[in-house]
């Protein structure tokens, strides 16, 4: 560190990655292993991004923003050593959903007691399910592959990009026409269209429907949903496809051992350091200026923000292409989502079910028929928060012994929807509680006891993630997750590839591909062009094949 | 016995009211003369219980040796291979024992409960080799494993259900000690063992309190998780653990027909269980002459890269087979994919590159893989809450 003009720290790195989210974390883990001299540069006074865990009532920690966990690739998390780091990934059974007429549709982990639950509602809808499976996983199988591939650019006749297209090609053209037409279709169609091809039951479908619309600004009957759907298929706790589950300790516990595995490989950590400017000279970047005043200097920079942020707030529009602003102007990060997180003094019942039913040990939701969630829809387009919001509800310390006193619990809910802007305004108070209202009233209207155990909530609609995480409208996606900013299309054509319009500048955040969720392929699949860019030798690993 | 002599039903354990109860796959197997749970809920789930929180295995079915009177420790001294004599009052040790031959007959545990009084528990049914090798010795030996209910209580959290059970002092037994306690006026020993190589204890009653004894231990360790768990979530542990199982990673040397089929201490990594500075046992003889000729195979942790268990693997070394794994899995907690394996000598060092030839089957298709593998000195599951006195809470 040497100080250049007076009162003004100029600090000399190898490269900077701006924001300690997952994965800027695992961006600089990887840069750091090569050997380069990194500093992950964090705006908040605490590491995580939307990986967080924060004990905001005494005894409970809540997973403020991120919840479960099954799109961390397991092949970045053994590399990384984080089990050593101190992750632990607990996958959980059960899930339901309550219906309005007191009976509910329950999720089994065992094949066959899942089976004997669907034909409750619909013996035809248990035996569909088998095909259903079968089908979904063979889209899981088209994409998984590439989860840790930088996506080709389809234009470029580039030899590494036309060789990389074969290869992306060749599953699809051997699916044969009839199953190239399902993909597509499959891609491009709604989650309710989708559902409506397989099953008849209200419950059975809106059970489903969930995967389909959460983080996204989009309804049950939108086309692209099936993706979404997809994309909450597509990872896996030990190699089973499409399970969730909890890190132990909160979601935080992945920024934590991300950390610790950074810091072993002699990486830097600065917190309190808010990026105001990437500073850019003669088309390269030169490093970066802080709130404070202090400048980071390196030859590389990498931004861990959505491309919103990154190239309207802290990058000068003179330093780029004008398309490029237009494009990051007009990209999708529709805010969709709240959350509440709630400390309760005791495990709630719900009427219907057993007190220590296993079903409650998954993802519990209200909503019994698609109509319900799309009716949740119209008033986000209306510019308001859901009357009856679709809720994905968890009770993670039935299954994690550490987040609460024994006997006492933390309730994680999802809200969807909730709209970055109330009717074009700001989210006063008063509108916060009532959105806060309408996601209690709906649990306590299957819960008796649910109100009376509440010993602290802590509310966040999209202007308190977006004002906390800095994710713009408050899109846990870091941008929607739609076929047109997918693949070599995310965030923006040409720009896919995790390289930026000015030399040394990166992206490595979950608006490039393979997209959100707390996967940390992106920040890994930057690392790899960053070094090869570099000229070092590549230090992440190659995905599992599935095959 | 009041049986009749000519029933041959398999038995249920004494916990058997409760553990059918809760086994709501109905999945069920033989273990010795006993029938028991593969499985209760889910494997995955069940094997998590273990690592997450606390899960609850019955071992009833273990046998279990009395063993008395006044050569007692000069007896035990004379069948295994460690020095029993440094197992004090309240400790237990893991060991093994040979036949003349040095090899390997069965591994197991000696607890040392009282002065002259041990029990012993073995994987194999020992009464015939036990009674063998007493000859000129005054001890007793009794199979006592029907007389005993025992239950692995394992995980995180077991203590924190040990304790809520009102067991006080529970949390002072250090790894391989035992203590006694009062429960509902009834003996209890629990020792802090296992087969998980997690933080855990093994509760040890007599039968008729069998029953009393899960449901308080189910009741206190509601709020810490508690679940049980079948023989498949506990082959998860053990493999995870790196912990040999006799029939699977080594053949009882008196089960073996084919010639140079068995496996010293040495040839299993097991080594640091024989003690040459003691009296003559069983084996000194040939063990020696192994220490100075050298062993013909080595045993090893391997970690093999990918996701695909290496089963039943060719262990290659520039193309040429040197070596098998008798156990694989992939380790849901240390997140790795590990092999324990039999390799030839001069094969199977720490830090040695070799290939796993993995064979694997997708929808009726097999595939080969050829997966690079390394020889690592230690299983990667190895948690401190398994050594610290008294254990963390949770």
């Amino acid at each position: 560190m040497s100080g250049e003009a007076a009162g003004k720290h100029v600090n000399k790195y190898d490269a900077i990655v701006i924001g300690a989210g997952h994965n800027g974390l695992t961006n600089a883990a990887y840069l750091a292993k090569a050997g380069l001299r990194v500093a992950v540069l964090e705006r908040n006074p605490y590491i995580g991004g939307a990986t967080v865990s924060r004990e905001l009532h005494p005894g409970w920690t809540y997973s403020n923003c991120s919840y479960v966990c099954s799109l961390l690739r397991p092949e970045l998390a053994r590399d990384l050593e984080l089990p050593r780091h101190g992750l632990q990934v607990v996958p959980y059974g059960g899930g339901v959903t309550f219906k309005r007429d007191g009976n509910y549709y329950g999720n089994y982990y065992d094949h066959n007691r899942q089976y004997r639950e669907m034909a409750r509602h619909s013996k035809r809808d248990a035996n569909a399910y088998e095909r259903y499976t079968a089908d979904v996983m063979k889209q899981t199988r088209l994409i998984r592959p590439f989860l840790l591939k930088r996506p080709p650019d389809p234009t470029s006749l580039k030899l590494r990009d036309l060789r990389d297209l074969a290869e992306f090609a060749a599953p699809f053209l051997a699916m044969g026409e009839e199953g190239l037409a399902d993909t597509l279709r499959f891609w491009t169609k709604s989650v309710g269209d989708y559902l409506d091809e397989y099953f008849e039951s209200d419950v059975i479908k809106a059970h489903m429907a969930g995967s389909g619309i959460i983080g996204t600004a989009l309804g049950v009957y939108s086309p692209g949903t099936a993706y979404v759907l997809l994309h909450h298929y597509m990872g896996d706790v030990d190699g089973n496809v499409g399970s969730w589950g909890f890190a132990r300790g909160g979601m935080g516990a992945v920024a934590s051992a991300l950390s610790k595995s950074l810091q072993a490989f002699g990486g830097e950590i600065i917190c309190d350091a808010d990026v105001r400017q990437i500073v850019v000279r003669g088309g390269r970047v030169t490093g970066v200026a802080l709130a404070n005043g202090d400048e980071y200097r390196a030859d590389v920079v990498v931004s861990n923000l959505d491309p919103k942020r990154t190239f309207l707030d802290i990058m000068d529009r003179s330093d780029l292409p004008p398309e490029l602003v237009t494009r990051a102007r007009n990209f999708k990060i529709r805010g969709s989502s709240g959350k509440l997180n709630i400390a309760l003094d005791g495990l709630p019942t719900f009427t219907g079910l057993d007190k220590q039913s296993p079903l409650m040990l998954g993802d519990m939701h209200f909503s019994d028929s698609l109509e319900r969630l799309e009716r949740a829809y119209d008033d986000w387009k209306a510019g308001t928060w859901s009357k009856d919001p679709y809720l994905d509800m968890l009770i993670p310390t039935q299954t994690d012994p550490t987040m609460a006193p024994p006997g006492k619990h933390m309730m994680t809910v999802f809200v969807q929807y909730a709209p970055p802007k109330i009717q074009g305004g700001d989210w006063t108070p008063e509108d916060k509680a009532g959105f806060e209202k309408s996601v209690i009233d709906q649990i306590a209207a299957h819960s008796p006891d649910f109100r009376d155990l509440i010993l602290h909530c802590e509310t966040r609609t999209p202007a308190e993630i977006e004002a906390e995480v800095g994710l713009t409208e408050g899109n846990i996606f870091q941008g929607e997750l739609t076929f047109d900013q997918l693949l070599f299309n995310r965030p923006f054509p040409g720009y896919a590839q995790y390289r930026g319009p000015v030399g040394g500048m990166y992206l490595c955040g979950s608006a490039t591909h393979p997209g959100g969720g707390v996967m940390a392929a992106p920040g890994a699949n930057a690392a790899r062009e960053i070094l090869r860019d570099l000229h070092k030798p590549n230090t992440v690993p190659g995905g599992y094949a599935d095959d | 016995m009041s049986q009749r002599s000519d029933d041959t039903m398999m038995l249920t354990t004494p916990f058997h009211s409760r553990v059918a109860a809760a086994c709501e796959l109905n999945c069920w197997g033989s273990w010795k003369d006993y029938t028991t749970p593969n499985a209760y809920t889910d494997v995955e789930l069940e094997y998590f219980a273990i690592r997450n929180a606390v899960g609850v295995f019955d071992l009833t079915p273990m046998n279990k040796y009395r063993i008395g009177g006044t050569d007692a420790e000069a007896y035990l001294n004379r069948l295994v291979t460690r020095n029993v004599g440094k197992i004090a009052v309240g400790r237990v040790g893991y060991t093994v024992w040979c036949d003349d031959a040095g090899q390997v007959m069965d591994d197991g545990t000696i607890f040392h409960l009282g002065e002259n009084d041990y029990r012993l528990c073995a994987y194999a049914r020992a009464t015939d080799w036990l009674h063998w090798s007493a000859m000129g010795f005054d001890v007793t030996i009794h199979d006592e494993s029907a007389d005993i209910a025992a239950l692995a209580v394992q995980g995180p959290t077991s203590c924190s259900a040990l304790m809520a059970m009102g067991l006080r002092g529970v949390e002072e037994i250090k790894p391989f000690g035992l203590a006694h306690f009062d429960f509902d006026g009834q003996p209890l020993m629990i020792s802090r063992t296992g087969f998980t190589g997690d933080l855990g204890y093994e509760l040890w009653i007599a039968p008729e309190h069998a029953e009393a004894l899960w449901d308080r231990l189910f009741d206190a360790g509601r709020d810490y998780m508690i679940k049980p768990f079948g023989m498949e979530a506990l082959e998860m542990a053990r493999i995870e653990a790196g912990f040999l199982q006799a029939g699977v990673d080594f053949m009882p040397a008196e089960d073996v027909v084919r010639r140079g089929r068995s496996r010293s201490p040495f040839e299993l990594g097991l080594g640091w269980l024989v003690d040459f500075d003691k009296p003559l046992f069983n084996g000194r003889r040939a063990l020696l002459r192994e220490q100075t000729e050298g062993s013909r195979y080595r045993f090893a942790y391997l970690d093999v890269d990918g996701n695909k268990p290496a089963h039943n693997s060719f262990i290659l070394f520039n193309g040429k087979q040197v070596g098998t794994v008798t156990s694989a899995a992939w380790c849901p907690t240390a997140k790795s994919n590990l092999a324990l394996g039999q390799l030839k000598m001069p094969h199977g060092g720490v830090g040695e590159e070799l290939v796993a030839e993995i064979y694997y089957q997708r929808e009726l298709q097999w595939t080969k893989v050829l997966a690079p593998c390394r020889v690592i000195e230690s299983p990667p599951f190895n948690p401190p809450r398994r050594r610290a006195t008294p254990p963390d809470a949770c």
